[in-house]
């Protein structure tokens, strides 16, 4: 039963946009879909492998800049951006990791963060190539229903699951994750740790990209604030994975589910306006004090957790 | 034959010695012990040959290649496994999987690693806590956690860091059983250890080194009669 959870919850989401739901929901759940990629790829790196980045913006950015300068230059359907990043984010993560993979901990995680905040003002200061901070606009939509939107994230999504599960149950994953409990300790063991954290960081970075690409595809405008945001992008991602469960297959969809809708629900209080942070910056701590392992890795314990709440 | 030579080897950090102008080799299948007094050099020796270390002076060659240089990595491919004094189990993953991890250096294949991994765990007697997550283990099971994880790299060379320190009797005796399998399987062995009556019935020959200088080298035997040995250990005897 266990086996076929996956595919049940596949068939599920696909049978979802059929009970008529409004344009807004089907919004939220195309944004909870691609959240989940993200989620599922930061994991990749940061969960399995340990590498804990603090700059995904910078490989969905260029995902999403990859579909619109195709589009804004060369007059392309910025659908074929969506392939087209997987190789141009592949060459950024490579040339990336080269960079910041020399580092360990802490180092690692500021360098990541700063990758990110240098191809946000790259990006603002590169008009001529990107647009500046006018960004690009796609003028003619592909599809006014979301539908569609929905069943192509959905199947990037289902991709995304199979292979990251395929990835984690074979020798890379247990590569991934030796290098993350001890990087000495792997080293020694025969496993080219510099090799093994580039492939993690580049199939990371890939994924995010084509989430990118979607999202220029389904937004239609895109500005380096936008893509290249270290608190809506970077920090939200590492939210989602951290929220759902770090290491987990599940956790970065659970994330991504409970993130997006809260976010939704807080922004649509009057009068909190950006408070959604100040929620999110709570909820990061709760987690981290009560559930380690988010609430997919620490299920057990939040369900005691929730009966010792209802007795008292 | 000799398996492993050491030509020379000196290293500093900064203006110390840790070692200096070391020579030796380790033939092979036997069972060479490396001991000397606290700060000797013996698991920076290690480390230059299992090539965290890059030696500052000085060659290590294994199997008539130079080693010194290359990367940790490259050397336990090429066949030198080690153990850590301060253990460094894969925390989080469980014994079993943290074999199947070093198992994966020479197949591809998760099932080959597996059995790999099972067959040495089983060789190691870990096989009833295979399940356990390694975090949770006892210092004696995490010493042999060590071994099992060098072996399953398929090692023609094992470098033992201090197997046997804070283990029970009892744990000692079943740590000695494993090292004369493991030789009897063709493994050449290099051993650091400061449990004198293990050292002395377990090697072949022994290297001594005191502050990073080699200053004797033989059969336990001669060791043991050594004075300038009996002097670094036991401290110089002064005339009152």
């Amino acid at each position: 039963m266990k086996k076929y959870f996956p595919l049940i919850a596949l068939a599920l989401l696909s049978i979802l946009p059929l009970i008529g739901l409004s344009t807004y929901m089907m919004h939220i759940v195309i944004l909870v879909v691609m959240w989940s990629i993200i989620g599922m790829a930061w994991n990749l790196l940061g969960g399995y492998c340990g590498q804990v980045s603090f700059g995904h913006a910078a490989y969905f950015g260029v995902g999403a800049y990859t579909a619109g300068i195709l589009y804004s230059k060369l007059g392309a359907s910025p659908w074929w951006g969506v392939l087209l990043s997987i190789v141009v984010v592949t060459i950024f993560s490579f040339i990336l990791g080269y960079v910041v993979l020399r580092l360990r901990g802490p180092f690692f995680a500021l360098a990541t963060l700063a990758s990110g905040e240098v191809m946000r003002v790259t990006a603002e200061n590169w008009v001529g190539f990107t647009g500046g901070t006018l960004g690009i606009m796609v003028h003619e939509r592909t599809w006014v229903e979301k539908i569609w939107y929905y069943y192509i994230i959905l199947l990037i999504a289902a991709v995304t699951y199979f292979l990251v599960k395929k990835l984690v149950e074979s020798k890379l994953g247990y590569y991934f994750v030796a290098i993350r409990e001890d990087q000495d300790a792997a080293e020694s063991l025969g496993i080219n740790t510099t090799l093994y954290k580039t492939i993690a960081l580049c199939i990371s970075g890939v994924l995010t990209g084509i989430a990118g690409a979607f999202y220029m595809n389904y937004m239609g405008y895109i500005d380096p604030h936008v893509v290249f945001a270290l608190h809506d992008i970077s920090i939200i991602t590492i939210m989602i994975v951290m929220v759902g469960g770090v290491a987990t297959y599940w956790g970065p969809f659970v994330g991504a589910v409970i993130m997006v809708f809260l976010a939704e629900w807080v922004r649509s209080i009057p009068g909190l306006g950006a408070a959604h942070q100040t929620l999110f910056g709570v909820l990061l701590i709760v987690i981290i004090i009560f559930l380690p392992n988010g609430i997919v890795g620490d299920y057990k314990k939040l369900k005691r957790l929730v009966g010792l709440g209802r007795t008292s | 034959m000799s398996l492993l030579e050491a030509k020379n080897v000196s290293m500093f950090f900064g203006g110390l010695a840790a070692i200096s102008d070391v020579s030796f080799e380790v033939k092979e299948g036997e069972i060479l012990g490396l001991i000397g007094p606290n700060g000797a050099g013996k698991t920076t020796m290690f480390n230059v040959v299992n090539g965290f270390y890059k030696p500052t002076k000085g060659e290590v060659f294994f199997k008539d290649k130079k080693i010194s240089g290359l990367k940790p990595h490259q050397i336990c491919k090429m066949g030198i496994a080690r153990t850590f004094q301060v253990v460094k189990p894969l925390q989080r993953m469980s014994v079993l999987d943290n074999v199947i991890a070093s198992a994966f250096l020479r197949v591809k294949g998760r099932a080959q690693a597996e059995e790999i991994a099972l067959e040495t765990i089983k060789f190691t007697g870990l096989y009833d806590d295979r399940e356990v997550i390694s975090k949770g283990l006892p210092l004696g099971k995490r010493k042999k956690l060590e071994i099992a994880r060098a072996l399953a790299t398929q090692p023609e060379m094992l470098l033992l860091d201090e197997s046997f320190a804070g283990l029970n009797p009892h744990e000692l005796d079943e740590s000695i059983e494993i090292i004369k399998k493991i030789r009897a399987r063709g493994i050449t062995i290099m051993i650091i250890e400061h449990h004198m009556k293990v050292i002395m019935s377990i090697s072949d020959r022994i290297v001594v080194l005191n502050y990073g200088e080699k200053i004797a080298e033989g059969t336990p035997q001669e060791i043991a009669n050594n004075p300038f040995v009996v002097e670094a250990y036991l401290g110089e005897e002064k005339s009152a």
